[in-house]
């Protein structure tokens, strides 16, 4: 279970102390297997919500709980340890340019020390699920937007993890492509993972017939089963 | 962990072969630093042998009275020999003296001649001195002008003028020790502040990544463990590169230096001392190369 309890993150903007709220004491639970998507415009603080899950930011008031962990508490050594209970999907693919689209998702098995056997097996029918058997040995340059968000989403599901995160996924893609990945969250939702989703897709929101959060300016405007994405 | 270890090696030597550009760019101003740090201590070793030779030809000379029993010069060397300042002794008799100028002036007819016609042999026995230190000259000297030694010496050669001589000599390697001591802290730390900007440089074109493999899950010993392995081989091929391009310029500037140092042979110094001149390059580099590395990926690793 996800529970951010009375969360509120301020950035700074600059050296004089000018400071934005991102989020403004957020409240919220998450239930294992849901698909519960974050809806709002730029800035309304969906992707504060991913980082502040991962532990790549802290808050500056409230609690954040992911399964048996106190996120904000967590030292810096503790990090990789949760990071393996989460996949994420960024929006710009966040994949390593050096690597093939094989090496990119065998390396978060190999980050966590696991056995190379165990990497043999999982990494290829991980990609076959994904739809990308025949291109294990391509470069991330040399797949397209589609393909490299699928590698990314392998990535993100290699450690099996509680929770797949993704943050604007559709954004760099054209709106076919994008359905795909909808679907194949979707899929992997079916599974028994837990997803999140960020976006501002309104299309893509309108479809899913899921839990939709909405954001704005920081704060959770509403928040329904089954929701839909309808502009303030 | 020591499938760790051999991930992290395979990761580094997967990241410098795959960013070829960057691995070429800055193993090239590695190479460049290492030369100027390789230079350096060959520059050390010849001052010092130009400075040891200047020093070995500082002495002084006491010359004794004709009449100055052999027993007395004796006592006056085994009381020198006392003396910590002292680094070596070498008494010559008057008889040894005399052989040494024959020998010197043998071609000199002119010279043979007039010893001949003395008859007995003008020369006076002396003691030749060298010190630890040019410094302790003025010091040994005092102890010799001492009265218990007045009637026994007939000359020490360390007259005023010679001192003055001496003076200055001091003064000149005691600038030139400071002098390259100066320029060897001063270039070698341009050679490490180079090096780092380099690295620096590479690892700020990868911030991405260790973003991305920390956000996967690694790590800081697994995230920052390539690059540092990076560093490694950096350092080791501009090491290499270094002492091997560096070998046949020391082979042409070596019969040059001779005229300056005619005691110092580079080339053979060179080839002699090959594996410790490789090892102490493969040490600044492989040092300088990883602490870049871990400095410069530091920065990165706070996500």
């Amino acid at each position: 279970m996800i529970a951010f309890q009375n969360v509120t993150k301020t950035y700074r903007l600059n050296h004089k102390g000018a400071t934005t709220v991102a989020l403004d004491d957020v409240s919220f639970k998450i239930n294992p297997k849901e698909f519960v998507s974050f809806v709002g415009k730029s800035g309304a603080g969906k992707s504060t919500i991913i980082k502040l899950l991962i532990g790549e930011e802290k808050p500056d008031k409230g609690r954040i709980i992911f399964g048996s962990y106190d996120v904000n508490k967590l030292k810096s050594k503790e990090l990789p340890s949760l990071r393996r209970h989460i996949g994420v999907v960024f929006q710009d693919f966040k994949l390593l340019p050096n690597k093939t689209a094989y090496e990119n998702v065998a390396f978060a098995l190999e980050v966590a020390g696991r056995p190379e056997k165990e990497i043999k097996d999982f990494v290829p029918k991980i990609l076959e699920l994904v739809g990308l058997k025949e291109k294990m040995t391509n470069f991330p340059r040399e797949l397209s937007g589609g393909e490299q968000q699928r590698v990314a989403i392998a990535r993100a599901l290699i450690h099996n993890p509680d929770v797949l995160v993704a943050d604007e996924p559709t954004g760099n893609l054209d709106p076919i492509t994008g359905q795909e990945i909808i679907r194949l969250l979707l899929t992997i939702n079916d599974l028994g993972t837990t997803v999140i989703l960020a976006t501002h897709n309104k299309d893509i929101i309108n479809n899913l017939e899921r839990r939709v959060i909405l954001l704005e300016n920081g704060k959770i405007i509403r928040d329904e089963e089954k929701g839909r994405y309808i502009l303030t | 962990m020591i499938t760790n270890l051999l991930r992290i090696i395979k990761f580094g030597l997967q990241r410098f072969w795959r960013n070829g550009s960057v691995s070429t760019a800055t193993i090239a101003i590695m190479f460049l630093a290492l030369i100027v740090f390789c230079g350096i201590n060959l520059f050390n070793v010849l001052a010092k042998t130009a400075l040891f030779s200047v020093q070995e030809r500082i002495d002084i000379s006491v010359f004794f009275k004709k009449t100055t029993p052999e027993d007395e010069i004796l006592k006056i060397q085994a009381d020198l020999k006392k003396l910590p300042e002292v680094k070596s002794i070498e008494y010559i008799t008057a008889d040894r003296a005399l052989e040494i100028f024959k020998e010197r002036y043998k071609t000199d007819e002119l010279i043979a001649q007039a010893i001949e016609q003395t008859g007995e042999n003008p020369l006076l026995p002396s003691i030749n001195i060298k010190a630890y230190d040019p410094k302790q000259y003025q010091v040994i000297a005092s102890f010799l002008e001492g009265e218990e030694f007045k009637n026994a010496i007939e000359k020490i050669s360390y007259d005023e003028r010679n001192a003055k001589m001496i003076d200055r000599l001091i003064k000149i390697i005691d600038t030139t020790k400071l002098f390259g001591l100066s320029l060897t802290t001063f270039l070698t730390l341009i050679a490490v502040l180079i090096t780092f900007a380099a690295i620096g440089l590479a690892i700020h074109s990868s911030r991405d990544e260790i973003v991305i493999i920390k956000l996967v899950g690694g790590t800081n010993f697994f995230t920052a463990g390539p690059y540092i392995i990076e560093g490694i081989i950096y350092g080791l091929i501009a090491a290499i590169l270094a002492t091997f391009i560096i070998w046949p310029m020391v082979y042409f500037a070596s019969p040059y230096l001779k005229n300056f140092v005619p005691e110092m042979n580079l080339e053979q110094y060179f080839v002699s001392h090959f594996f410790i001149i490789l090892l102490q390059n493969i040490l600044f580099g492989v040092a300088v190369g990883v602490i870049s590395s871990i400095i410069a990926v530091r920065r990165y690793l706070r996500i």
